[in-house]
C-alpha cells in the first residue's frame, strides 16, 4: 500500500523581501503585501520536497494543504506542480484571525476528511511568525506521534525513522505510523524547481475549496473571537550601530590591524 | 498557588544557562505581579539541582523522579510537566527556546487551554490595562511584535540569549515538593534510537565566549577547515549560516540564527556571511560582532561593530598566525 502523506502550507510574503521594501500596515498590523512576492513558507517547501523523494523511493499519495483566502490557490498550485498529487484550501472568513489552535484545528479536521493518512508533514516554522505552534497543536489534536526539526525520513514497514537535529548534534528517532514531523532543511531536502511541463499540468487541476461548515469546525476554537491571546502592535525596531571599518593595503595587513584591536578591547 | 513555573533543564552536572536566563526572567515577573517563582525538574537523581534552583531564585521546586524522564523524550516530559502545573497552578510557565522548549511549549499549552507565545524576548505589565504583555520578533527579524494573552493562562518560550542569567544567592532556600509521575512505556510514542554529537571543538555554541561563523562566502566544506582552526586558537565555537548548512558543508545543528541557535559571545566573528535578518535574529546579543566579507554593501556591515572588506580567506589566515603569537600558543 503507499503512503499517504499530507503536507501542510502557508503562504506568506517573500521572507526575503529586503528590508527596503518591507512595510508594516498600521491598519491591520501586519506587514503591508506591497509588491512583493507570494511564496510557499521555506521549510514547507521543504517538506514537500521530503514527500515528493518518498513518492519517488517507495510510492506515496502526496495531499498539500492550506488554509489561506483565495490567494493562497498559488501555492497550492506550485505544491502540484512540484509533485503533490491533490491540493485542497481551506478558507473561509470565519477563520480569519484564528490562533494556533484554530489553525491547528482546522487542519486537523481537513485531513481526516481527507482520509487516511499515514505521514503528516510540516516545515518546522513559518518565514513570518515562526511561533512553531501549529505542527505541535496539530500532533495534539490528533493524538499522534510528533518530532520537530527533523531532516530525513525513512518509512518501512508501518515504521517511521526520522533524522533530527539538536543543539549539538542530531538523533534518531523511531516512531510508528500514523506520524507528525515537523521538518527542518539540509542538503538532502532542498526544495525542487517544477518543470514547465509540471507546472502546465498543475494549472489544470481542480483545487477543491473547503468551508468551515464543510469540515463540522468547533465555532468556539476558530477565528479571532477564539484567539487566547491578540498581536497588539507590530513594528519595525529602530537599529543603530556604528561599523569601523578597518583599512589597510593587503588582507594581512588589516587583519593584523584586526587581532591587534582584538586584543586592546580584551576580546582575545 | 498562582506564579510562574520554569521547566528547569541540566548539562554535564550542571543547570543549564537556559534555565538560569529564565529564573532571572521569572524574578522580574515576581517584582511585577507579586507571585513566586517555581522551577520544575524532571530526571532520575536530579535532587542535588534542587537547592541550586533555590539559590537562583526559586520559591518552589517541582521534582519529578521517573525512569522514563532520564533524557528529553517529548511525549513523557508533556505528561509529567502537564502534572506538575495541575498541581502548581501557575499563571505562566517558562521554557528555554530550544528544540526541547519549540516542541514542548505548544504541546502543553495545548493541555493546559493556555494562550502559547513562541520565542518572547522581553514582557512587561501594558500600561493602559495591566495586563502581562510579551514581545518577541516577527517576520524574520525584521519587526517586533507585541503579544497580550487573554486568559490567565499563559505559556511561553523564551529566546534563549537575550535575558541575563539569574545570579547565585548562597543560603537561599525554598519549598521542596516531590511529584509521582504516573508513566508509562506504552504512552512513548517515539523512541531515541541514537544521539550524534558534532561540535566541532567540544565546546558548545551556546555557551562559547567567542564563536568562528561561516557563510556561503566559504565555498564549500573546506573552508571551514580553517575556520575551526581559528576557533581552536580562540577556544571558541564554530557556528554557521543557512547557506552553508543547507548546502551540507558543515553540520545542521552548527546553524545559527532564527531556526537554529540563539548564540550571545563576546566576540563574534562572521566571515563570508551577508546578514540575512533571519541569521542576525540569532546573533543579536552578541557583545562585539567582527565581518568580514568583499560585498561592502552586505548587511552584516549594519550590524557590525569591526568590518572587514575583503576575501574571507586572507583574514583569516593571518588572523590564525597573529592570535597565536598574541595568546602564545
Amino acid at each position: 500500500m503507499p503512503l499517504n502523506i499530507v503536507v501542510c502550507i502557508k503562504q506568506i510574503i517573500d521572507p526575503e523581501t529586503p528590508m527596503s521594501q518591507f512595510a508594516i500596515d498600521p491598519r491591520t498590523k501586519r506587514q503591508a503585501p506591497g509588491n512583493n512576492p507570494l511564496v510557499i513558507s521555506p521549510y514547507d517547501a521543504n517538506a514537500l520536497e521530503v514527500a515528493i523523494q518518498l513518492k519517488e523511493k517507495q510510492g506515496a499519495k502526496v495531499t498539500a494543504i492550506s488554509v489561506g483566502g483565495a490567494t493562497t490557490t498559488t501555492a497550492l498550485r506550485s505544491a502540484l506542480s512540484m509533485g503533490a498529487d491533490e491540493a485542497i484550501l481551506v478558507n473561509d472568513p470565519f477563520l480569519a484571525g484564528s490562533d494556533q489552535r484554530g489553525i491547528a484545528h482546522a487542519l486537523a479536521k481537513t485531513i481526516c476528511k481527507a482520509g487516511a493518512y499515514d505521514l503528516i508533514l510540516t516545515g518546522c516554522e513559518s518565514g513570518d511568525w515562526a511561533d512553531r505552534a501549529v505542527p505541535a497543536f496539530l500532533a495534539e489534536e490528533l493524538e499522534i506521534g510528533y518530532v520537530g526539526y527533523v531532516t530525513r525520513i525513512e518509512v518501512r514497514d508501518g515504521q517511521v525513522i526520522v533524522r533530527r537535529v539538536v543543539e549539538d548534534g542530531y538523533e534518531l528517532i523511531e516512531a510508528k505510523i500514523p506520524f507528525l514531523a515537523a521538518i527542518s532543511s539540509d542538503e538532502t531536502n532542498t526544495a525542487r524547481y517544477a518543470k514547465l511541463r509540471d507546472i502546465m499540468t498543475a494549472a489544470k487541476k481542480m483545487i477543491p475549496v473547503w468551508k468551515a461548515a464543510d469540515l463540522g469546525l468547533d465555532p468556539e476554537r476558530i477565528g479571532l473571537g477564539a484567539a487566547r491571546a491578540a498581536i497588539t502592535d507590530v513594528y519595525i525596531p529602530v537599529k543603530e550601530s556604528k561599523c569601523e571599518m578597518i583599512e589597510g593595503n593587503t588582507p594581512e595587513e588589516k587583519a593584523a590591524t584586526l587581532a591587534a584591536k582584538l586584543r586592546e578591547l580584551k576580546l582575545i | 498557588m498562582p506564579g510562574t513555573l520554569v521547566l528547569a533543564t541540566t548539562k554535564d552536572g550542571r543547570l543549564t544557562r537556559d534555565t538560569l536566563e529564565l529564573l532571572a526572567g521569572a524574578s522580574r515577573l515576581k517584582e511585577k505581579l507579586a507571585q513566586p517563582v517555581a522551577a520544575a525538574i524532571l530526571g532520575t537523581g536530579v535532587g542535588p539541582y534542587v537547592p541550586l534552583l533555590f539559590a537562583h531564585g526559586a520559591d518552589q521546586v517541582y521534582r519529578a523522579e521517573h525512569p522514563l524522564l532520564e533524557g528529553y523524550q517529548g511525549d513523557a516530559y508533556v505528561v509529567a510537566i502537564h502534572q506538575i502545573c495541575e498541581r502548581a497552578q501557575p499563571t505562566v510557565v517558562l521554557l528555554p527556546g530550544d528544540v526541547m522548549g519549540r516542541e514542548l511549549g505548544p504541546r502543553l499549552a495545548y493541555r493546559l487551554q493556555a494562550a502559547f507565545v513562541g520565542e518572547f524576548i522581553d514582557f512587561d505589565l501594558d500600561q493602559a490595562s495591566g495586563r502581562l504583555q510579551f514581545t518577541r520578533q516577527a517576520y524574520g527579524g525584521k519587526a517586533i511584535a507585541v503579544v497580550q494573552p487573554h486568559v490567565n493562562s499563559v505559556v511561553a518560550t523564551a529566546k534563549l540569549r537575550t535575558l541575563e542569567p539569574a545570579a547565585q544567592e548562597e543560603g537561599r532556600t525554598g519549598e521542596e515538593i516531590r511529584i509521582d509521575v504516573a508513566l508509562e512505556a506504552s504512552q512513548l510514542k517515539t523512541h531515541l534510537i541514537k544521539r550524534v554529537r558534532e561540535e566541532a571543538t567540544g565546546i558548545n555554541l551556546g555557551d562559547a565566549k567567542i564563536v568562528v561563523s561561516g557563510g556561503r562566502g566559504i565555498h564549500g566544506p573546506e573552508g571551514f577547515k580553517l575556520l575551526e582552526d581559528l576557533a581552536r586558537v580562540l577556544k571558541g565555537a564554530v557556528g554557521a549560516s543557512r547557506a552553508a548548512t543547507d548546502a551540507g558543508w558543515v553540520p545542521s545543528s552548527w546553524q545559527i540564527g532564527q531556526t537554529g541557535r540563539n548564540v550571545s559571545p563576546d566576540l563574534y566573528l562572521a566571515f563570508g556571511i551577508s546578514g540575512a535578518t533571519q541569521h542576525v535574529a540569532g546573533i543579536s546579543g552578541s557583545k562585539c560582532i567582527v565581518a568580514v566579507n568583499t560585498d561592502p554593501a552586505a548587511p552584516i556591515f549594519k550590524v557590525a561593530q569591526l568590518g572587514i572588506v575583503e576575501d574571507w580567506k586572507a583574514v583569516a589566515t593571518t588572523l590564525i598566525e597573529r592570535c597565536r603569537e598574541l595568546t602564545g600558543k
